[in-house]
């Protein structure tokens, strides 16, 4: 089994076996993931469903890699990465991954510019480059008029577009999308989503976490969750 | 690479504080209070040791002064008629001194007589120093014009005179009065060169020179004018008999110098009936210096332990807070890929720039404090590249220590929480 999944890591990105995350609530035992086996192709575009305290945020930190499975394996990129310290951890997600989140997050004493450098920062590109590729990103995204302005100063769709712009700067072949339309109205939602849409054409894995169907329906599969186990998957690449 | 890296975290730290100026000011104070107290501290100690080693440079570092004094029971029977006060150091003295002690490198011993100096039509009232040449290298003043005196002058019993500018320009004396005769009492002198003189007091200690002096060789000054001296007071004829007034004993080392002083004053104890005599140590005035020295730096160290102390605390305090406040961030950067260390330095750098920037200001109120001590108190004030340096060292040092808490906690928030915050 394992032999398999390892000699299918090229087309598989993503893979989880027998995932558990267990949380001690008092004395009582919670299982967020209670044994959950799947696996992502490269290129693909899933939706996690389900209702809340289903498992679907729990699911979406352990592949973001900001939190460690209890039991069970995560193979990242044909790489086994459940048992990674916590600095591993932070430069795979500085390398490899890019979040977008519900309450977009961005930092607001920086400017855009500031806010989509970020990751660069980390990485230690030098300043005039970051600046550069801070300007291509916000021009993709729509924002180019806006570098200097303060999160403050934009509109809810402006703020996820700049997320979005920052989750690109490193490159990343997989985002993770927590909600993104949720704090939008339908409009500019649907703009997002359809920016996600063109970003997984251009060949990143998305993997989006929302619990309205009318979203889902821009993903490619959806995976239902429900009680931290896999319910349903549907839909094809 | 890594210091562009480093400036740039810095610049980055300051931007941060600057969203919050006057948090950031008011945090700062206790530093500011702090390092304004080292800085006036470590002046006013340094003030006080360059005061000392001036007026040990105008006695000799290495030079033991003893002085005739009049004893107390001296100074109740000098009343009576008739009656001569035999006080002081002899010539005696002078030769065991320098014989007893095998650190003594030489002695110069001092007659001293007032009398009244002639030079033309001038008259003044001079202060006749009898010495050796050997005076001249203990108290080192510079010449004026001419020579000092040489063992030659001595020998030779030549009446020959060393008069001080002070002294020369009373009696209007020119460059061309080297040469000429200087009356004094019934006798003539030869002036034979000028020096400059100091006068006054050092510390406790008399200089040994004073400006009306006219140095002359000690044996010409024992035969003209013997060792006698008859002053009239209040119609009553009031006659001493002192051998040597002064004598001034220089040491091999300045480490010989106190040891000495003990042994002299012993063996003078011996031989003296009455307590007729002063030994006096320059170098004590570098002890009193340092007693000074010792009671502001207790004084204004306690000051600026607590302040420092205090002040490291606002700045953990306000650190702590800030690291609350910005949990969001600090969930944020950590979810994009920073790694633990990476928050631990951001903050950590705010927190040194705070104090620094608090050093800086209190370095400034230092060096305007010292010279409101100066003002008030008429203490003598320093400046050193230390008293600046020293501070600036403190103050990163209390940036790191009260930082360091803060930035760890900063480190260990949950990204997950952390995103969740509101």
């Amino acid at each position: 089994m394992i032999r398999e999944a390892e000699s299918n890591s090229n087309a598989k990105i993503i893979q989880l076996e027998n995932a558990q995350k267990i949380y001690q609530m008092g004395s009582s035992e919670v299982k967020a993931l209670a044994g959950v086996t799947i696996s992502f192709e490269r290129g693909s575009f899933w939706a996690i469903m389900g209702p809340s305290g289903s498992g679907k945020s729990t699911m979406m930190n352990v592949l973001g890699c900001l939190d460690r499975l209890s039991s069970g394996r995560y193979i990242l990129e044909g790489r086994d990465v459940s048992t990674l310290d916590d600095d591993s951890l932070s430069e795979l997600r500085l390398r490899h991954l890019g979040f977008v989140f519900q309450s977009f997050n961005l930092i607001p004493q920086l400017t855009v510019q500031r806010n989509i450098e970020l990751p660069l920062y980390y990485l230690g590109w030098e300043a005039s480059s970051s600046a550069e590729r801070a300007r291509e990103l916000a021009e993709k995204v729509g924002l180019k008029e806006r570098l200097h302005h303060r999160p403050a100063e934009l509109s809810g769709g402006e703020m996820q577009r700049v997320a979005i712009a920052r989750a690109l700067a490193n490159d990343p072949q997989i985002i993770f999308a927590d909600e993104p339309t949720g704090n939008l109205d339908t409009a500019t939602g649907k703009e997002i989503l359809q920016l996600l849409d063109e970003l997984n054409k251009q060949g990143r894995t998305i993997i989006m976490v929302t619990h309205e169907p009318h979203v889902a329906v821009y993903a490619k599969r959806r995976l239902h969750m429900l009680d931290g186990l896999v319910e349903g998957v549907e839909g094809r690449d | 690479m890594r210091q562009i890296k480093l400036v740039r975290n810095i610049l980055l730290g300051i931007e941060d504080l600057l969203l919050h100026k006057l948090r950031s000011f008011l945090t700062t104070l206790g530093i500011v209070f702090g390092v304004g107290s080292v800085v006036a501290m470590l002046s006013v100690g340094e003030g006080a040791s360059k005061e000392a080693m001036d007026q040990i440079r105008k006695l000799g570092s290495n030079n033991i002064i003893i002085s005739s004094i009049k004893s107390i029971e001296e100074e109740s029977t000098s009343t009576t008629h008739s009656h001569m006060g035999i006080y002081g150091l002899t010539y005696e003295d002078g030769v065991r001194v320098a014989d007893t002690f095998k650190t003594i490198r030489q002695v110069a011993p001092v007659k001293l007589i007032r009398k009244e100096g002639r030079l033309g039509e001038r008259a003044l009232e001079l202060r006749i120093v009898g010495t050796t040449p050997i005076w001249f290298e203990l108290v080192q003043r510079p010449v004026v014009a001419g020579r000092v005196m040489v063992a030659s002058d001595d020998d030779e019993r030549a009446p020959a005179a060393v008069l001080t500018e002070f002294g020369a320009r009373k009696l209007l004396a020119a460059e061309n009065t080297i040469g000429q005769s200087l009356k004094i009492g019934g006798d003539r002198f030869e002036i034979v060169g000028i020096v400059k003189s100091e006068s006054g007091q050092a510390g406790n200690i008399q200089i040994p020179d004073q400006e009306v002096d006219v140095y002359i060789p000690i044996n010409v000054a024992r035969t003209y004018f013997g060792d006698i001296t008859a002053r009239m007071t209040s119609g009553t004829q009031e006659r001493e008999l002192v051998e040597l007034h002064q004598m001034i004993v220089q040491v091999n080392s300045i480490e010989d110098v106190e040891p000495t002083a003990k042994g002299i004053e012993d063996m003078l104890k011996r031989f003296h009936k009455k307590k007729d005599y002063l030994v006096s140590v320059p170098l004590a005035l570098l002890r009193q210096a340092e007693a000074t020295k010792r009671t502001f730096n207790v004084v204004l160290g306690s000051i600026a332990g607590i302040s420092l102390l205090v002040g490291g605390i606002g700045i953990m305090n306000i650190m702590l807070a800030s690291v609350t406040e910005r949990t969001r961030e600090i969930g944020i950067r950590r979810a994009i890929g920073a790694k633990r260390r990476q928050i631990i330095s951001q903050f950590l750098i705010e927190t040194v720039v705070l104090s620094i920037i608090g050093g800086l200001i209190g370095i400034g109120m230092g060096v305007l404090v010292p010279s409101l001590i100066t003002y008030f108190a008429g203490m003598p004030t320093v400046i050193t590249v230390a008293s600046i340096v020293l501070p600036l060292v403190i103050s990163f040092g209390v940036g790191i220590i009260f930082g360091l808490y803060p930035a760890v906690r900063a480190a260990k928030v949950d990204p997950i929480v952390a995103l969740r915050h509101e």
